[in-house]
């Protein structure tokens, strides 16, 4: 038995860290691929719409590199993150360092993060766990926070409104 | 400051009709449990359990004034934590979503070799 996350799932189960989960319909072995190799891995971790990946450089083994750094195709803004992997136990688990490339995004480079991620198979479905431990409480919130782009911020806002009006809307006051 | 069981604990507070309809007064301005108790024809007591789950939740504060303790509301900061950690959540499930896709044209026999089911 075991939970499937057919959605990203974040906690927050201290004061450092941030846990992502998410089940795929896969053997565990091809998402392993998805995640290590450079080509694959281009094709999906694009962040938001209208970004590419033009740099996507890994040397998976203990010790070894990465280089990752996103492009935005409107007005070529970039940024990116690099680290060195720690761990490297395929197809069961990944351990890295990241660190923050602020580019031309700007931002605090931050003192890092240690990354660790569990690859989980239960009946042909992959759970990934994404461990995400920062240096202090601060740099989790501010890794959190930080829109990548004034672009995305103005979506954001469109959120925040929603959020606001659903606890707050008019629907709601008065009805007392 | 905000973590998972914050975030559990807003909503939970928000689940109960009582306790929206006190956060919606007093979006329109502070108010103390005697005030709070009228229009919502409830016990002082029964207003006060409300409220106290609201300020655990974070949702609503105690105000300066000692004599006469008017809860303030604290929704928009936390209608921003709970949008943060959702466009956190929307940038993993945005790549998850095309590695889902990828993962099955991975797994898809090659072109032209597809096997049907009849």
């Amino acid at each position: 038995m075991s939970t499937i996350y057919a959605e990203a799932d974040i906690s927050l189960p201290n004061d450092t860290d941030v846990v992502v989960r998410r089940s795929f319909n896969a053997p565990r072995d091809l998402v392993w691929r998805a995640y290590t190799e450079p080509a694959l891995v281009q094709r999906w971790m694009l962040g938001y719409p209208g970004w590419t990946m033009p740099v996507c450089e890994m040397d998976v083994r203990v010790g070894g590199k990465f280089r990752w750094r996103w492009r935005r195709d409107e007005d070529g803004v970039q940024f990116g993150f690099h680290g060195e992997f720690r761990e490297v136990n395929a197809p069961a688990r990944l351990a890295n360092t990241e660190f923050f490339d602020p580019g031309d995004i700007g931002g605090d480079m931050g003192s890092g993060a240690d990354i660790t991620t569990d690859f989980a198979e239960h009946g042909g479905v992959t759970t990934l766990t994404i461990v995400i431990s920062y240096k202090s409480k601060a740099e989790r919130e501010a890794a959190l926070s930080t829109g990548m782009t004034d672009g995305m911020e103005a979506s954001y806002q469109g959120l925040d409104r929603l959020l606001t009006e659903r606890l707050l809307g008019p629907a709601t006051v008065r009805r007392y | 400051m905000l973590s998972a069981s914050a975030l559990d604990r807003t909503f939970a507070a928000l689940a109960d009709p009582t306790r929206r309809a006190i956060l919606a007064r007093l979006a329109e301005g502070e108010a103390t449990v005697l005030e709070l108790a009228g229009p919502f024809s409830l016990s002082q007591p029964a207003i006060s359990k409300h409220l106290k789950v609201l300020e655990r939740a974070g949702l609503i504060s105690v105000g300066q004034d000692a004599q006469r303790r008017p809860r303030r509301i604290e929704a928009q900061k936390l209608a921003e934590a709970a949008a943060w950690i959702e466009r956190y959540r929307t940038l993993w499930e945005g790549n998850f979503e095309r590695l889902d896709a990828l993962l099955d044209e991975m797994q898809a026999p090659a072109a032209g070799k597809r096997k049907t089911k009849d």
